[in-house]
């Protein structure tokens, strides 16, 4: 007998409750399978292949571009813009966020630019980039950041206005370096706002990504997605889709939700 | 020579909207010897706070003088001001700016406030009277020249309030340092200080200064505590409540 089987042979019957939550447990995969059976009945009513393919045809097409070596060369190229847009999107806009949060003139200053980037259509952006800066990869990361910076300053001002001021009192009668200040009190106060910040950050930022490569780039998925389209490939466009959603879902697996853990672990 | 000297001629706090110009604190003087307990006793509202904060520098804007003894300030504030996502040990650490030997003060301060054992536990998990105890080893982890109290034992109930009490009076006999005691309760500043600044309603005004002629053995007392805080305030400005601790 195993330890495991030991264990369950062991423990009492499990209350109502814990079983009523593990059925809750089985409805989000319910609902993806939910989800891919609508799409092959669809397909099969259809019976378009080309234009509306199945999850078998899709599937049949992320199997065909990786053994190509196509798929990891362009979703390395669009992370590495996604990675550089959202680095520089986060660290600016942060800066602007906490600037804006603490000093009132440079809040009052700044409201009127910040309408006016957020409410700034990314292609406007992007196109201008290319136009002043050329179609360069520098112009590429930057369009991407400028459609985000306003956004992260907005979130991170909101925290950076909420910062606890009788810590600050308390840390400067006991003549604490600011340095300390800066990483016992403010950035953990911060935490929440940074994380939030980038989750939505992530998410804004690749899809931007995919137009920039759509409108001036030589590869990335944007660009394959382009491609796909100019010849009416409807399955290698979802491929790539696919693709680089899961990739982006497991960034928030691996990345933002252990992070969250590890922040939060003093509020349990 | 005196470590504390406190001279506020006035402290106003401005107009602010619709609110007038406010006088909170006038002619308030009185000095501190090394060493020594002087508690401020007034009700609510008459300035205590706003005086300690005056003394701690965290407000500069007030006509007077106020002269601090050289070396480390430490403030335990009305409420514990921790970190709460910092554990026990970090927040003492906190304001021990890299000192060699912080680990062993650290732990001496805790085994001081009776907590040996908390160190490692985050600060959002300690009770109210776990958590001013902590505040009170952070204050003296620094080994301040000038201690400050701000009503230290407010909103904890009677017993833990006396068992803290009795601690603190040990601690202050054993560090010897300076402190300046802000309270509204009057059994509180009979039991702890050497002297009493009692003010008046707001704006504070010194209304007397009192010696405490008890023993270190008597301030272990309640019922010589209650007896000497009705001779010495008689027309107290609030009730004491009777209770047994």
């Amino acid at each position: 007998m195993s330890a495991t089987e030991l264990a369950a042979a062991v423990a009492p019957a499990r209350p109502e409750r814990v079983r009523r939550f593990e059925a809750r447990r089985l409805r989000a995969p319910l609902s993806v399978l939910l989800l891919l059976g609508l799409w092959a009945g669809t397909a099969w009513l259809l019976a378009a292949p080309r234009l509306f393919p199945g999850p078998a045809s899709v599937l049949e097409a992320v199997v065909r571009e990786l053994v190509a070596g196509e798929l990891l060369f362009h979703l390395g190229w669009t992370l590495l813009r996604v990675a550089a847009a959202f680095a520089l999107a986060m660290l600016v806009g942060a800066a602007i966020g906490i600037a804006m949060g603490r000093v009132a003139v440079l809040d009052d200053l700044g409201r009127p630019w910040l309408l006016f980037f957020l409410n700034l259509p990314a292609l406007v952006t992007i196109v201008l980039c290319y136009v002043w800066i050329g179609l360069v990869e520098a112009a590429a990361v930057i369009a991407v950041a400028i459609n985000k910076i306003p956004n992260v300053a907005v979130t991170v001002r909101e925290g950076a206005r909420a910062l606890d001021k009788s810590l600050f009192e308390m840390a400067r009668v006991f003549a604490v370096p600011r340095l300390a200040v800066l990483e016992h009190v403010v950035l953990p106060q911060l935490a929440p706002y940074f994380l939030a910040a980038a989750r939505s950050g992530l998410a804004l930022v690749w899809k931007i990504v995919l137009v920039v490569e759509l409108l001036g780039r030589p590869n990335g998925v944007g660009f394959q997605i382009h491609s796909a389209f100019q010849l009416f490939d409807v399955a290698t466009v979802l491929a790539y889709a696919l693709a680089f959603m899961g990739v982006v879902q497991l960034v928030e697996w691996l990345g933002f939700q252990p992070l969250q853990r590890r922040l939060e672990r003093w509020r349990r | 020579m005196a470590a504390l000297s406190v001279n506020v001629v006035r402290k106003r706090f401005p107009a602010l909207g619709a609110a007038p110009e406010k006088l909170v604190l006038e002619n308030v003087r009185f000095a501190a010897s090394e060493g020594e307990t002087v508690a401020v006793l007034g009700p609510s509202g008459c300035g205590k706070t706003t005086l300690l904060n005056l003394v701690a520098g965290l407000d500069p804007e007030f006509e007077g003088r106020i002269e601090r003894p050289p070396g480390r300030l430490a403030f335990v504030f009305q409420e514990p001001r921790l970190l709460p996502w910092r554990t026990v040990e970090d927040n003492l650490r906190f304001v021990l700016a890299g000192e060699a030997d912080a680990k062993a003060r650290i732990d001496a301060a805790l085994a001081e406030v009776e907590l040996p054992d908390a160190g490692p536990v985050y600060a959002s998990r300690l009770s109210l009277g776990m958590a001013r105890r902590v505040a009170l080893a952070r204050a003296l982890v620094v080994r301040p020249s000038l201690l400050l109290l701000d009503e230290p034992f407010v909103s904890l109930d009677q017993p833990t309030a006396w068992r803290l009490r009795l601690l603190l009076l040990d601690l202050l006999a054993r560090h010897a340092v300076t402190t300046l005691l802000v309270t509204h309760e009057p059994r509180e500043a009979v039991m702890l200080a050497d002297r009493i600044l009692l003010l008046t309603a707001a704006p504070g005004r010194p209304r007397a200064e009192l010696r405490v002629p008890l023993s270190p053995e008597e301030r272990r007392d309640l019922a010589r505590i209650e007896a000497v805080a009705r001779r010495l305030l008689p027309d107290r400005p609030e009730p004491l409540a009777v209770e047994a601790a």
